[in-house]
């Protein structure tokens, strides 16, 4: 049976005063600037169409899929090529090789997991910035937020094919990255001195 | 061997790692990953180093809102 919820501009307004925070970090992962614009539109369009909210449970999920899809609109406004690395750059790359090769942590006996710890979240937001949002987006999306690929697909009206190979590419992608912020950061060295 | 058992090399095991860990690739594929990391201890490598990058990105969530912000955002609420 379909829960059909309160849908008063009160019951809008403890919904959606509920899940702000997840709003907001999904929207500060998926842009550089404006996420603050892009959750405010995103509410205004989930408003607009509380009706269609069947379950006041699913509210966080709803309100996602519409952040999603202003962020997607907002893409297609922008229409901007993406800067492309050589296809063998990036497919060539594996993080996983790259630290066994250079050991930049040459006292640890974990690596790899010691290579991540070192990255704050402002780092690893840092990172996500430098991909084009094509990858970015998928990558969050599956990643970070635990959507299905299917469904990444439907809120980004792209066939299941072209997200996975989004997929594919946003993970290669954000594996180099890894290597070149921590390169150019001196992040591990800020990492010992800390 | 069966055609669907061919030994598939180690750039083709690692391009099929998450998808594996997502369990979105076919049984045939599955097979031969796993075939391939019977064997292979640099993809095993790999395949650990998958998991631990997911968990890194899983564990990636949200924190606190910055308070102005936060109070921008309430009061937008408010005034919808």
């Amino acid at each position: 049976m379909v829960e059909v919820g309160d849908r008063t501009k009160e019951s809008f307004q403890r919904l959606a005063a509920a899940e702000l925070v997840g709003l907001y970090w999904l929207a500060r992962r998926l842009v550089r600037d404006g996420a603050e614009d892009l959750v405010q539109e995103a509410l205004l369009r989930a408003y607009r169409s509380f009706g269609t909210l069947e379950h006041d449970t699913a509210a966080g999920p709803w309100l996602k899929a519409i952040l999603v899809n202003v962020f997607r609109d907002q893409l297609r406004r922008q229409a901007r090529s993406v800067e492309e690395l050589p296809v063998e750059r990036v497919e060539d790359f594996s993080l996983y090789q790259t630290l066994v090769e250079h050991d930049p942590l040459p006292y640890s006996d974990t690596l790899h997991h010691d290579y991540l710890r070192a990255f704050g979240k402002e780092d690893v937001r840092e990172v996500l910035m430098r991909l084009p949002e094509i990858y970015r987006g998928p990558l969050v999306l599956r990643y970070m937020d635990g959507f299905a690929t299917k469904e990444i697909a439907r809120l980004l009206d792209a066939p299941l094919g072209t997200i996975l190979a989004r997929l594919h590419r946003g993970r290669k992608r954000f594996e180099l990255e890894l290597w070149t912020y921590a390169q150019e950061t001196g992040l591990l060295v800020r990492e010992k001195v800390r | 061997m069966t055609e669907h058992q061919a030994v598939i090399p180690c750039s083709e095991a690692v391009r099929q790692l998450w998808d594996y860990l997502d369990h979105a690739v076919s049984p045939q594929d599955q097979e031969k990953v796993e075939q391939h990391l019977s064997f292979c201890r640099t993809c095993c490598g790999e395949l650990e180093f998958a998991k631990q990058l997911r968990e890194f990105l899983a564990s990636q969530g949200a924190e606190d809102i910055p308070p102005h912000v936060k109070a921008r955002l309430e009061r937008f609420v408010t005034d919808l």
